[in-house]
């Protein structure tokens, strides 16, 4: 059986948050080079050139590409014939702390959400997931908050008709409008449970910006970028790099539709143990 | 491009349009939730500030660590409409700009009015690139709340855009 040590996944989590925070994903580098070429409206694509130039130099001077850091979000994925040996929580979670401390990022994690109190670097937010084979495979996702704010999540019913969900996915934008850093990526998990949405449309931000996405996918994703908020909220047509819909059956008595918003500094990284 | 300098006086405000573009100088300083709840704490309590609020200019951010050898971490805007409840007293005190991202409700468009504040946005997510307009940063309060500690940062030539001018007209548009 194969085995992997505490040690090795707390040193490949300092690697993910070295990755993730200093150096933009590509397909989002390549989503807002192309939103740069194709916008026209003057305003706006001094913005889009403002963040790719500060994608640039935040690689190049090992600076966080957004102070906000993030709560670390980690998607753990664990092959079922494998051994752990120490503790895999501690491991991931000593990570994040070593990793954000080391890098320079910021604690912007407080212990208690009511007390708040002396804020700290971890711990991050751990989605487990048991697969077949025998790797570890962990994806950071650093989420900003400025974003994470304006997620939503409603239970339709389900006789409801899919232009009363697209309303809601696209009113959703409207709401987080200037406020959580457009051009936005949108994250939508439908089915399942409350929870479960929501944590489908979390992982959603993780699928590739270029992949190929369904026609729900590709109206929504024009009737958004039709809104007009473009980058800052000043206007254009940039308001959304990419929309990508997560889906697991549900009850036959609801329709849960969750919405995760991510800012244009959509940074993650991945690795398999 | 408009060039203007702290202390920002009315006089030095007063033909700023929204929309305009402006390159900012001279000192800032750093307050975000938390320390603008004790600001207003404070000034309820009537305790003084810790540093004067005449013709001054906050900024919504929290920066990152300080990387060794830099004089600052990533330190772009945070979302201002969380500060919304607290500017009105905080303008009301004499706190002439406010700097961060995203939209402000109607009182405090109403408040940025009557009192003739301004606010400006700069660029959202672009942390990195803004640091290079810091020339010094110092820490003045609050030193246990981290992030949210208020600093006094020197800048030179900030890029700012006038997102609500002296007249309440808006950037995004009026309700």
């Amino acid at each position: 059986m194969k085995e992997i040590k505490a040690v090795e996944i707390t040193r490949a989590v300092m690697e993910l948050v070295k990755r993730a925070n200093f150096s933009l994903r590509k397909d989002v580098l390549s989503a807002l080079r192309k939103a740069y070429r194709c916008e026209k409206n003057k305003r706006a694509k001094t913005i889009l050139k403002m963040i790719l130039d500060n994608a640039v130099y935040a690689n190049k001077e090992n600076l966080a590409i957004c102070q906000d850091t993030g709560l670390p979000v980690v998607f753990v994925r664990i092959g079922q014939n494998l051994k752990i040996s120490g503790n895999l929580k501690e491991a991931i979670n000593s990570g994040i702390a070593a990793g954000y401390k080391k890098y320079s990022l910021r604690n912007s994690i407080v212990l208690n959400p009511l007390l708040r109190g002396k804020s700290g670097f971890s711990p991050c937010v751990m989605h487990m997931d048991i697969v077949f084979g025998d790797k570890l495979k962990l994806i950071l996702l650093p989420k900003g908050f400025g974003c994470e704010n304006k997620s939503q999540l409603r239970m339709f019913k389900p006789t409801c008709g899919l232009d009363e969900i697209k309303k809601f996915i696209i009113d959703a934008v409207k709401i987080a409008g200037a406020d959580a850093c457009p051009p936005y990526v949108i994250g939508v998990g439908i089915g399942g449970t409350a929870d479960y949405a929501s944590m489908m449309a979390k992982q959603a931000l993780l699928i590739k910006l270029s992949a190929k996405h369904s026609k729900l996918e590709e109206d929504l994703l024009k009737q958004i970028n039709k809104t007009g908020i473009g980058p800052m909220g000043l206007g254009g047509r940039t308001t959304a790099l990419a929309l990508n819909i997560l889906t697991y059956p549900t009850h036959i008595a609801g329709l849960p539709v969750s919405v995760n918003i991510s800012c244009h500094a959509l940074r993650s990284a991945e690795i398999v143990l | 491009m408009k060039k203007i300098n702290t202390p920002l006086n009315f006089n030095k405000i007063k033909s700023l349009k929204s929309g305009q573009e402006v390159l900012l100088s001279g000192t800032i300083y750093t307050a975000r939730d938390q320390a603008h709840q004790r600001l207003v704490q404070a000034i309820k309590s009537r305790k003084a500030l810790p540093f004067g609020f005449r013709d001054a200019v906050i900024y919504y951010c929290g920066p990152t660590q300080t990387p060794k050898g830099k004089i600052i971490g990533s330190c772009g805007p945070t979302t201002s409409s969380r500060m919304d409840g607290f500017s009105n007293l905080l303008l009301i005190k004499g706190l002439r700009g406010m700097i961060g991202k995203g939209n402000r409700s109607e009182e405090v468009r109403g408040a940025i009015k009557k009192h003739k504040g301004i606010y400006f946005i700069t660029y959202a997510g672009c942390g990195a690139l803004l640091s290079k307009y810091v020339k010094s940063a110092e820490m003045v309060a609050y030193a246990d709340l981290g992030p949210e500690a208020i600093l006094k940062l020197e800048v030179k030539d900030f890029p700012l855009i006038v997102a609500i001018d002296v007249q309440g007209r808006s950037v995004y548009g009026e309700d």
